[in-house]
């Protein structure tokens, strides 16, 4: 499997990472069901405004799949950011992934790398972490 | 008495593919017996020692089912109960 994904959105997701470091940043691209096309970025807030974890809101996750349903969309992406450490599924990434379809894209801001940062995706099904390889269309 | 609960993509395995189901209860938790009886394991995947697991979400109809009184949440009949595995992680 490879993520397709547009610059534009490679972008706005690095930059939303710096945004909000030290926190950990989180959102969603989603496109048409059964396309597997990364279409609609759409940031989320970190309810858990944690430098260490991430968590949508519990109503914003209900808007989010209501609002997918009704433009027939699906999740096709999901990412956060680690601020200190390496862009890879982290314990706790891997016990509460819960879309077995979706990429989940991590991004690293950490120091020792900086001004360079990581972008990287992965499967994440029944616990078990698939990279896969990045695309990036302009 | 018959409830909607949607189902997430995690958990279709145990409803045979099945994108919303139809359920009874007075109570949350008895709609968590109810489905667990239809569709085996179902209820393991939403419950830990009793209580609803902290990275599953429950809403009745738009209401997050925390505000609602948890598992002891009045059902009606013609809810619909939406299940969502949190978007969370380190």
């Amino acid at each position: 499997m490879t993520l397709e994904i547009s610059r534009t959105f490679v972008d706005a997701i690095l930059e939303q990472s710096r945004a909000e470091y030290p926190d950990e940043c989180c959102g969603v691209i989603l496109g048409p069901i059964g396309s597997g096309k990364a279409l609609r970025h759409k940031p989320m807030l970190n309810a858990a405004h944690s430098p260490t974890f991430y968590e949508f809101d519990p109503k914003d996750l209900l808007s989010l799949y209501r609002e997918a349903d009704d433009n027939d969309e699906e999740i096709v992406v999901i990412y956060h950011s680690h601020t200190e450490t390496e862009a890879y599924p982290s314990r706790t990434d891997i016990a509460y992934a819960g879309e077995p379809g979706a990429h989940y894209v991590l991004v690293s801001t950490r120091k020792e790398i900086a001004p360079a940062t990581e972008f990287r995706s992965y499967r994440i099904v029944d616990g078990v972490v698939t990279e896969e390889e990045v695309t990036i269309t302009d | 008495m018959s409830i909607e609960v949607r189902i997430p993509t995690i958990l279709r395995p145990y409803t045979k593919d099945q994108k919303t189901v139809e359920a009874a209860g007075a109570t949350l938790s008895a709609v968590i017996t109810d489905l667990d009886a239809n569709y085996a394991g179902l209820g393991e995947r939403l419950l830990e020692k009793g209580a609803l697991r902290r990275f599953i979400n429950v809403y009745v109809n738009d209401e997050d089912v925390r505000f609602l009184g948890g598992l002891e949440a009045q059902i009606k009949d013609g809810d619909s109960i939406t299940i969502l595995p949190a978007v969370a992680g380190g």
